[in-house]
């Protein structure tokens, strides 16, 4: 398919499954500690206001829970089919780390998540908050032991290969791997303000269309509150991460950056904007800002890092890739940065709930959170490139032996696949956020039956279109 | 000596593999039987059977895979990337049933129908694709020391479409066993006279499997046909032909849960005599669990979490039917 060989195909099937899958644990992640917050307010102040956002924003988690389960079996299988060579070489280390995630998800899903959603009339409040917390937790366990699998990928340690596979000799070293604690922080962090920002344009949207209750007006603020905070803090934990990346996967940073070499004894300035030539082995069109590159990678005036031409050819990340992404993502942190200060001033000004303009803003920023969290991945995973394990195994050599055309095909049934099914899930999605919350009185926070069901029967509304026969009506 | 790690995780995750095969196969059966149950109350009643409690039987699925990859990494990558198309297919008829689940209670009237028609397929899909896997691994992998060196479709044999074809049969009667004890009144009575032929089809698909396994593979014959196998191993057949007459006379009569504890043994049965056939190996037909086996260390780290946590889901899952025990009667609804 276009030329593509069937390793390309492979990669492409992968990012594709699982840039799908990542947007619905992003919104549980986020969403469950939202949920939280918002229940220990309402014990706590007993405001009706933050119970009615509990039981708007539950639904939103059901759904995007169970899209979550869904495509996530997908990943399971994955590893096995598509990049075989690699499951034998080190399925010791990443296969045990999958094993105590789905057993971490298991235990969640068995125990609280039922409570959670459905054992509003069935338990007392406290018990109820509990579970609610544990379910919380459980998102962010869930995501320690994916994260930990990725990072020991990126920055690998506590192992050795003893005839031709990995064997684990140091389960903290594994786990605890350099780029661990960072690449931990820097997701939750992730999808905390993705969710923030999904939060705060449906507040907005609201008030855009007259829709201005206490409800509204406090989701609105608590998510403007939350994006003032964590933006900066997410913008310093990238840059404690880009340092780690610089010491342990100095490829992957001159990559990012279009660095090609150092001049003796000169600074690195950053490249705005420009494009990366892997052929002519610059970067044309370069915008640079002297200086600036030593400082952001070394926090020194003078300070130099790898070019790309210090690696071999074949060793080199594709720069006009990761290049790009990595300015998307940055990029969006900073327009975020500046949604947050925005709101401060508007706060300050009695205007965040009247300014148009700051709603507008706020609006267009909702899909920002989830944007940069895929462009972050992509800057990452591809920069590890040309390697799967870094420095260990490369991806030539993981990849299972399919033929081009068997991966196309099933690339292109993916596609129309996961359009159709999760396509319609995310426009069910919206369709509930753009229903907005509803006043407590009518409103019935368990099933007539009371029993426990599956997630998506905690949501009572109805599909209004489905991508299937939309012009059916 | 010390624990065997290889054994219990064989056990494991023979164990995690049964409780889908049970639990998935009659939520499967269900969509299997979709078509040929047309009213809409009945079909509502039947997903309503299933519905608090399908997602999780799915989960021993995404367990046995994680677990497979930690404890035999080799069998993991072998058996999934030689058996490729099938498992591609198995997941696009999970999701396409999986989300129909879910769907065809929330979407409107006119896009119900279609909804309905992707978790039928859905569900074939997905049982044909889990029978054609079966066949393929009873079949074994062209290997040369560990490495598969067979094509991307020897997985296609004769006798793999039949397991397939078969492994429909099979849930079909799960399902409809497990409907006669959900449900009541006319529905539960068409179901009846559903399960006979289908009872007859599952019994004439494992005499023929039974029959074709060592027919094509000498060294299976020889463990079930030799002294004193022959004698150990002869209640399985006799079991299974006594399972059958059994579920025959009930439903004859005033029944409700014996026809699906005793498609359920049948069942049982039919993994019995695969263990038989094939243990010890993982990669039939040489590679043997030890031989596939993840370093100690790897297996050992994971049998904490999962000694800890399956009992845990083990209680859960009983306390969950027990709730849910009884008929689900037309209109009464999680929804």
């Amino acid at each position: 398919m276009f030329g593509l060989t069937a390793l390309e195909l492979a990669r492409i099937q992968f990012g594709f499954t699982i840039s799908f899958h990542i947007i619905f644990p992003a919104i549980s992640i986020g969403l469950a500690s939202y949920l939280a917050v918002l229940e220990g307010l309402w014990l706590w102040k007993k405001d009706s206001v933050y119970l009615e956002l509990y039981h708007f924003w539950v639904q939103i988690f059901a759904v995007a829970f169970a899209m979550g389960v869904v495509s996530g079996l997908v990943m399971a299988y994955q590893f096995g089919t598509n990049w075989s060579h690699y499951s034998a070489f080190a399925g010791s280390i990443t296969g045990p780390l999958l094993s105590y995630e789905v057993l971490t998800a298991f235990f969640l899903e068995a125990g609280f998540l039922g409570v959670m959603l459905f054992g509003w009339k069935k338990v007392g409040p406290g018990l109820h908050f509990f579970a609610t917390m544990m379910v919380a937790t459980g998102t962010l366990i869930s995501a320690t032991w994916i994260l930990a699998s990725n990072s020991w990928m990126q920055t690998p340690q506590g192992f050795e290969v003893i005839n031709g596979r990995v064997v684990p000799v140091d389960w903290l070293k594994v786990v605890f791997n350099p780029s661990f604690p960072y690449r931990l922080v820097h997701m939750t962090i992730a999808a905390y303000l993705a969710v923030a920002l999904i939060v705060g344009a449906s507040g907005a949207w609201h008030l855009l269309k007259r829709r201005d209750t206490p409800a509204v007006r406090t989701m609105l603020s608590m998510a403007m509150w939350m994006v003032l905070v964590v933006a900066p803090v997410q913008i310093a934990v990238g840059d404690a991460h880009g340092i780690v990346t610089r010491e342990h996967q100095p490829a992957k940073i001159a990559a990012m950056e279009g660095h090609w070499e150092n001049a003796p004894g000169a600074s690195v300035p950053l490249i705005l904007f420009g494009w990366p030539d892997m052929t002519a082995e610059t970067t044309r069109f370069a915008v640079e800002v002297p200086h600036l590159g030593s400082l952001i990678l070394t926090h020194s005036w003078n300070g130099q890092f790898a070019g790309l031409k210090d690696f071999a050819p074949e060793d080199r990340p594709n720069s006009t890739i990761v290049f790009w992404t990595f300015r998307l993502m940055a990029g969006l942190g900073f327009l975020m940065l500046l949604l947050g200060l925005w709101s401060a001033w508007a706060r300050w000004h009695n205007a965040l709930f009247k300014s148009r303009i700051f709603l507008r803003f706020a609006l267009v920023m909702g899909p920002a959170g989830l944007i940069a969290i895929l462009a972050g991945w992509i800057t990452t995973e591809v920069g590890r490139q040309p390697w799967v394990v870094y420095g260990v195994m490369r991806t030539k050599d993981a990849v299972s032996n399919h033929s081009a055309l068997e991966m196309s095909v099933t690339l292109i049934l993916f596609v129309v696949l996961y359009t159709g099914v999760f396509g319609t899930g995310i426009r069910y999605l919206l369709q509930l956020i753009a229903r907005g919350p509803q006043p407590l009185d009518d409103h019935e926070p368990s099933p007539e039956t009371g029993r426990p069901a599956r997630p998506l029967s905690a949501v009572r509304d109805r599909l209004d279109t489905s991508i299937i026969g939309s012009d059916g009506r | 000596m010390g624990i065997d790690l290889p054994l219990i995780w064989a056990i494991i995750i023979a164990f995690g593999l049964m409780m889908y095969v049970v639990m998935d196969g009659f939520d499967l059966g269900i969509g299997i039987l979709f078509p040929f149950i047309r009213d809409r109350i009945d079909r509502d009643t039947m997903v309503n059977t299933v519905a608090p409690v399908w997602d999780g039987n799915e989960t021993w699925l995404v367990l046995g895979g994680a677990a497979l990859m930690g404890a035999f990494p080799l069998a993991y990558s072998v058996l999934l990337s030689a058996l490729y198309i099938p498992l591609f297919f198995m997941l696009v008829g999970l999701i396409l049933r999986g989300v129909a689940f879910e769907f065809r209670f929330k979407a409107h009237e006119s896009h119900r129908a279609l909804w309905d028609i992707a978790f039928a397929s859905g569900s074939y899909l997905a049982a044909f694709s889990q029978g054609v896997a079966l066949g393929a691994f009873i079949n074994g992998f062209n290997m040369s020391g560990t490495t598969y060196v067979g094509g991307s479709f020897d997985w296609l044999t004769p006798f793999s479409l039949f397991t397939g074809f078969a492994l429909i049969l099979a849930y079909a009667l799960l399902g409809s066993t497990w409907l006669i004890m959900k449900t009541e009144g006319t529905l539960q009575h068409r179901l009846k006279s559903m399960t006979r032929p289908i009872t007859l089809g599952v019994l004439a698909a494992i005499a023929i499997v039974s029959l074709w396994t060592p027919a094509q593979h000498p060294d299976v014959a020889a463990r079930w046909f030799s002294f004193p196998n022959i004698i150990l191993f002869s209640p399985v057949p006799v079991l299974v032909i006594v399972t059958t007459i059994a579920i025959q006379r009930m439903i004859k009569g005033e029944t409700h849960a014996a026809p699906f504890g005793l498609a359920l043994f049948l069942l049982f049965l039919g993994y019995t005599g695969l263990a038989i056939s094939l243990w010890p190996n993982i990669i039939p037909p040489s590679i043997s669990i030890r031989e596939a086996a993840a370093p100690p260390q790897s297996m050992g780290f994971t049998l904490v979490g999962a000694l800890f946590v399956i009992p845990f889901i083990l209680g859960y899952t009983a306390m969950t039917y027990y709730v849910f025990r009884g008929k689900v009667k037309a209109g009464e609804g999680y929804h």
